[in-house]
């Protein structure tokens, strides 16, 4: 195809869900079938392109330097503007193939995870899960079923606009739009996670991640602006694919920390990754995310939101990485800190997944450690094995979580079936591992899917998606000579397999241990699809990046050439090692089996073996080291102190007190002028001596007040404290 | 069609004054021909400034559609109006939102014919502004602004309220917020009114770009009126004097505690004109008066009025937050926006004819017009709310999504905006202040990034409180139940989210015109 044919199609990418979002919001909202359909055809015309790029690029030789790029005029600046396009290379055409594959899948299953077809709950409202129908059979029982989600179009709607939100992230040519993407994204997630808006839970987990993301997302807004006044675009091309950019931008050493540009840029946008991929310390909103319906978490643990953090670090790697002499060189600062916040999030999160008993929550916290892992192969240098993961992670992950979707819904099947023989009706939390157990002759094809998804997730050797890249990672990090991030990377990796295994066991081996979970069922066919052809991804997506020289043979390893072409200097393939290869192995198979031995037998109301040899740390993991409290102690007190306490008495009592003063004075001088002076002889003499009541008084009041000299003491005092310390310090504000 | 056409500006400005004259000749017990009256009457001068718009040669230095009258010919002051990019994008603003605050006026049904008049001269003075060519003209407009406020407030502000002075004294609310209004600006306008005095005499004239010109001659070492003061000191002195009424009305921290209290107790109708274009007038005169005529003043006192800047975005930011009144939670939010158009300005003062300048130029004039749309958007949809449930406490709301959905979109689309979400209009121009403002003043760009973090942090909350949440059953039966928005209503808010989302995707539909304004102003 023409090169020009090819890049209206990349601008073309993102709309459809966008048109979707208002066609259903405006129009089709009370037509189920009708709604889901638009949302379903927009994912797919998209899925489409997306596909159709990706082909393109792949038949294009030498992708790197040919890259798909166009651009328009966006914003006047003085006498130059800013342009905004489209562009795709080989990792932006690589992220397109995953987003476009797991977006479309989430669509098909969301069909199915908000009971499309079932009936209207007895007494479901907008803005809260469904909670089951009464149906009757032909033979006069009443059952309970699913019933089908009262906001149900408007789900569709909203899935639209975060699709857009994505793929305008992915196509973008600059940093601005991946900003705007970014946001809309921010948004979405908002709308999304606070979906069942009803609930409390839900409505303060949404402002969290939007606020929580937020703190990033100002800080990654200062480093876009620093860039584009130290550069003058945006365009990646024009700054990270340009030497004599990344050149002046390395040796140019800004006013902060001994930090070049390069790395101050750097590190202002790594944090808003922080936000967005909820890296440690902003990693607290992801797992209150989960009250969001299960097609969410999938849609925004791993698809996307979470993706796009990591996406937005691989694109910025030239920057930071500007002043940094690659292979086995010292880290510089910025990459330094970005290798120590991934490392240490990737344990640190390991750490609590192991005491969590929600599915989702498991995978919450799972996803925070591997993207951890992602942020410190960036860190460390490790472009191809990051960009590597980060594809292999988004398939398994969003099969994980719609696995673990599936899971529930069977759950809550076998809860609402319960119901019906229990009038008592005793429920029970669908979401609880400890609840679960035996599900696999249940739900096969789950259990099946699930089991792929989790041991890509482990790194399970040799066939598994996640093995390759995880071992990538780890391969790097030792080849490097960076053993502080691989030995901890290794023990997350161990806890990983560990907690994954624990999650399986709980879940899907042994006996039922509630009714519910012996009365679980498999779930649609809308439902299922996506698993399968996730797994298929699982598994198959780790050969195209098999090392070269992997056990001595000759391997194409297609994957790093494609995508290291993306760098201006492309980045050379390690040398084969034994040892990170043996470490990969014991680690997966280790935790794997260490799962599955304590787990196996867990029986109905015992506790979490794990519990005993814990002992104390236990609690605290499960408490997640309380970083809520910490938070909310140490953040959201104080800035509510300020906000309800500091600025009212500032404004009211400081600042209108001060008003009051004058306007008293000024009355006061008013009355005084009037009964010593014009009363007495203006009136006297000339007027007719009327008084005014409005006066009176007033004059002898202000005397009798003590308020007065208070205020002015303290205005005169505060402005000489204000005025001298701005003086003061007003030379080094500037600048 | 001739006489229109050479003398476009003075129908635009006169157009309402007339109209509010043929009302005045109505029934007053004929509302709904009031209504419509001055609805139509408000629309014509809309028309014409899009007209204007359109014909408006954007690439042509100085003021265009110029008229000049005779006026007070003894002290050298004529009737002299024009429009240039930065006037004409105002002026717009003004037409665009007037219509639509007495769309939303349909509501009163107390004095409905004097309330019409006001508002149309209203619009007359906020015109005259925007257009004076001539510096007692302006100041005769920006006076007449205050007026019909006042009594928009006093009148037909909220019943309501009480608001405790001294000694235990208590007032009204809505009198102590409108004599609170007109005095501090009144007080302000003082020192204008007589800095404005002090170019007149001292040049004869008081045409704008003459004085521009010749005080820019003078040398700071000139000593004036009989060797007793040099013009570096007179200039500073007029320079505060000038500052210090715009920064009232902007309304720049600690200067802005009268806004909060006007917005709570004016009408609904009268907070979208105050927030939407009054508060413009301050920023307008730094950009067309203290920029121009004080170059080297505003430039050394540029980190000062930055800090102010800065004070007023992270602590208008800070008290909105802190709010439990949705209509005070609004307010406080055209602080902190606010407060980032003088940022912008401070910026380019610090180092005019620069680029950077000229980028934190365009993001402030944009972030004016951005702000009027999305403020006027969210008074209106706060009065929406307490035209039906009459009241505005954030406590007493909760849930409010089912049962009034369309009202829930639109209320989230806004605040949104106001937000400043990427994709509608308010990103662009903050971004464009961040921008330009970065280089030149970097800590007070990133101190007043916690104001843009905690933006975030109230507009949430009052989609929280109404919307979300378990749902406050008082307003779902009987006579309490809400009804949602009905299309009156919407037609007021389907301008201002259509131009939302136009000039967030493509702001260069306004933000040309602004940009070359901007570059010949300040080149």
């Amino acid at each position: 195809m023409a090169i020009e044919m090819i890049s209206n199609i990349i601008w073309l990418i993102p709309l459809p869900p966008l048109l979707a979002f208002f066609l259903i919001l405006l129009f089709t909202r009370r037509n189920h079938a009708l709604s889901h359909t638009i949302g379903l055809g927009a994912a797919f015309l998209s899925w489409l392109g997306a596909m159709l790029v990706f082909v393109s690029a792949l038949r294009t030789p030498e992708f790197g330097k040919e890259i798909f790029a166009s651009s328009i005029n966006w914003l006047p600046t003085g006498s130059t503007f800013l342009k905004i396009g489209v562009l795709i290379d080989p990792t932006s055409a690589m992220v397109l193939f995953f987003v476009g594959w797991t977006i479309l899948m989430i669509f098909l299953y969301s069909i199915g995870y908000h009971n499309f077809g079932q009936p209207k709950g007895d007494h479901d409202h907008p803005g809260l899960p469904p909670h089951g129908a009464t149906v009757t059979d032909e033979h006069g029982h009443s059952h309970t079923v699913l019933s089908v989600e009262p906001m149900y179009s408007r789900f569709f709607a909203f899935l639209g606009l975060f699709a857009f939100g994505m793929y305008t992230l992915v196509v973008s040519d600059n940093l601005l739009t991946l900003f705007v993407g970014w946001e809309i994204m921010g948004l979405c997630s908002y709308l999304l996670i606070g979906f069942w808006y009803a609930k409390p839970s839900a409505r303060n987990a949404a402002v969290k991640a939007f606020m929580t993301t937020r703190v990033g997302d100002v800080f990654m807004l200062l480093g876009i602006g620093l860039l584009y006044s130290q550069t003058g675009t945006l365009n990646y091309r024009e700054i990270f694919y340009n030497a004599d950019v990344l050149k002046a931008l390395a040796t140019t050493a800004s006013p902060i920390l001994n930090l070049s540009f390069a790395g101050l840029i750097g590190l202002l946008l790594f944090i808003g990754t922080v936000g967005k991929s909820a890296q440690w310390p902003l990693h607290i909103w992801l797992p209150d995310a989960m009250e969001g319906p299960t097609p969410v978490s999938a849609m925004i643990h791993a698809a996307t939101m979470v993706s796009a953090g990591v996406y937005m670090v691989i694109r910025i790697f030239p920057l930071f990485t500007a002043d940094w002499a690659g292979g086995t060189a010292a880290l510089t600062p910025t990459m330094s800190i970005i290798a120590f916040i991934g490392a240490f999030t990737a344990l640190f999160a390991a750490t609590i997944a192991v005491a969590q008993n929600d599915i989702k929550k498991v995978l919450a916290y799972s996803t925070i450690s591997q993207l951890g892992f992602m942020i410190a192969a960036l860190g460390v240098g490790a472009y191809v094995a990051a960009v590597f993961h980060l594809v292999t992670h988004a398939f398994f992950k969003a099969l994980l979580f719609l696995g673990s979707g599936s899971v529930i819904h069977g759950m809550e099947h076998g809860v609402l079936h319960t119901g019906d023989t229990d009038p008592a009706g005793h429920h029970i939390d669908p979401q609880d591992m400890w609840n679960m157990g035996g599900l696999r002759k249940k739900m096969p094809i789950t259990f099946w899917t699930f089991l792929i998804g989790g041991f890509a997730l482990s790194g399970f050797p040799l066939i598994t998606a996640g093995f390759w890249s995880k071992d990538e990672i780890l391969a790097e990090a030792f080849g490097n000579g960076h053993w502080i991030v691989f030995a901890t990377l290794a023990v997350a990796a161990l806890m990983t397999a560990f907690y994954t295994m624990r999650q399986i066991t709980l879940t899907f081996l042994g006996e039922p241990r509630t009714k519910e979970a012996e009365h679980a069922s498999e779930t649609p066919w809308t439902m299922t699809t996506p698993l399968v052809v996730l797994s298929i991804f699982a598994i198959g997506f780790g050969w195209v990046g098999i090392p070269k020289d992997f056990l001595g043979g000759n391997w194409p390893s297609w994957f790093h050439g494609f995508i290291g072409s993306t760098l201006l200097v492309e980045p050379k393939e390690l040398d084969f090692s034994y040892w990170p290869l043996l470490t990969s192995l014991v680690v997966a198979l280790g935790g794997l089996y260490l799962g599955w031995m304590v787990y196996r037998n867990v029986k109905a109301g015992q506790a979490d073996p794990l519990q005993k040899p814990l002992a104390g740390l236990y609690p605290i993991l499960k408490n997640k080291w309380y970083f809520d409290e910490f938070y909310a102690f140490f953040v959201v007190k104080p800035m509510n102190w300020v906000s309800e306490v500091f600025t009212p008495w500032m404004d009211r009592t400081v600042i209108d007190g001060i008003l009051h003063t004058v306007a008293h004075l000024a009355l006061s001088i008013g009355g005084i002028l009037r009964n010593y002076f014009d009363k007495p002889f203006i009136n006297e003499f000339i007027g007719d001596g009327t008084a005014n009541v409005f006066w009176q008084g007033q004059n002898i009041r202000f005397i009798q007040t003590g308020r007065i000299q208070s205020y002015l003491v303290a205005t005169v005092g505060l402005a000489i404290v204000i005025a001298g310390l701005l003086y003061y310090f007003m030379p080094y504000l500037i600048h | 069609m001739d006489f229109i056409s050479t003398h476009l500006l003075t129908t635009i400005l006169f157009f309402p004054v007339i109209s509010a004259l043929v009302i005045l000749f109505l029934p007053s017990d004929q509302v709904k021909l009031i209504r419509w009256t001055a609805l139509l009457a408000s629309l014509l001068p809309l028309g014409l400034t899009i007209f204007l718009w359109f014909r408006f040669d954007s690439g042509v230095q100085g003021f265009q559609y110029q008229e000049q009258y005779p006026w007070y010919d003894a002290i050298h002051s004529s009737f002299h109006i024009g429009v240039d990019g930065l006037s004409l994008t105002m002026v717009l603003l003004t037409t665009l939102l007037t219509p639509l605050a007495l769309l939303a006026s349909f509501s009163i049904t107390d004095k409905v014919k004097a309330y019409m008049m006001l508002f149309l001269f209203l619009e007359a003075g906020m015109l005259g502004v925007f257009m004076a060519m001539d510096l007692l003209i302006f100041f005769v407009f920006w006076e007449i602004g205050l007026v019909p406020m006042y009594f928009l407030i006093n009148q037909w502000g909220s019943p309501k309220g009480e608001r405790e002075l001294w000694g235990g004294m208590k007032v009204s609310a809505r009198n102590y917020a409108s004599l609170k209004f007109m005095v501090y600006t009144m007080a302000g306008s003082l020192g204008l009114l007589l800095a404005i005095q002090l170019l007149g005499v001292m040049f004869q004239s008081y045409d704008l770009a003459f004085l521009v010109k010749q005080w820019n001659l003078l040398a700071p070492d000139t000593m004036l009126f009989n060797n007793t003061i040099s013009a570096g000191a007179v200039k500073t002195i007029a320079f505060w004097a000038f500052v210090v009424a715009f920064a009232l009305k902007v309304p720049v921290w600690p200067f802005h505690t009268w806004l909060p209290d006007a917005h709570t107790e004016a009408p609904t109708a009268g907070s979208m004109i105050l927030a939407g274009v009054l508060l413009k007038l301050g920023a307008y005169g730094f950009l067309r008066l203290v920029l121009p005529l004080y170059p080297e003043q505003a430039a050394y006192y540029a980190p000062w009025l930055a800090f102010l800047a800065t004070m007023a975005i992270v602590f208008g930011a800070f008290a909105s937050y802190g709010q439990t009144d949705f209509k005070r939670l609004v307010a406080y939010s055209s602080v902190n926006h606010m407060g980032f158009v003088l940022l912008g300005i401070a910026a380019a003062a610090s180092a005019i004819h620069t680029p950077d300048a000229t980028i934190a130029l365009n993001g402030a004039v944009l972030q004016m017009f951005n702000h009027g749309l999305s403020a006027a958007g969210m008074f209106f949809l706060v009065g929406v709310i307490y035209d039906r449930a009459h009241t505005r406490n954030l406590e007493e709301f909760g849930g409010l999504f089912p049962i009034i959905p369309v009202y829930g979109a639109i209320l989230i689309f806004t605040s949104m905006a106001s937000l400043g979400l990427p994709g509608l209009n308010g990103f662009v121009s903050e971004f464009l202040v961040v921008r330009g403002s970065l280089p030149l003043l970097p800590v007070f760009t990133a101190v007043s990034m916690l104001g843009l973090l905690f933006t975030g942090a109230y507009i949430l909350k009052g989609i929280r409180k109404v919307l979300h949440g378990p749902l406050n059953e008082h307003w779902a039966h009987g006579e309490h139940r809400l009804t949602d928005i009905n299309t009156r209503e919407i037609l007021v808010m389907a301008p201002l989210m259509i131009l939302i989302l136009f000039l967030g995707v493509w702001p260069m539909g306004l933000l040309d015109v602004i940009n070359k304004a901007m570059v010949m102003l300040f080149h």
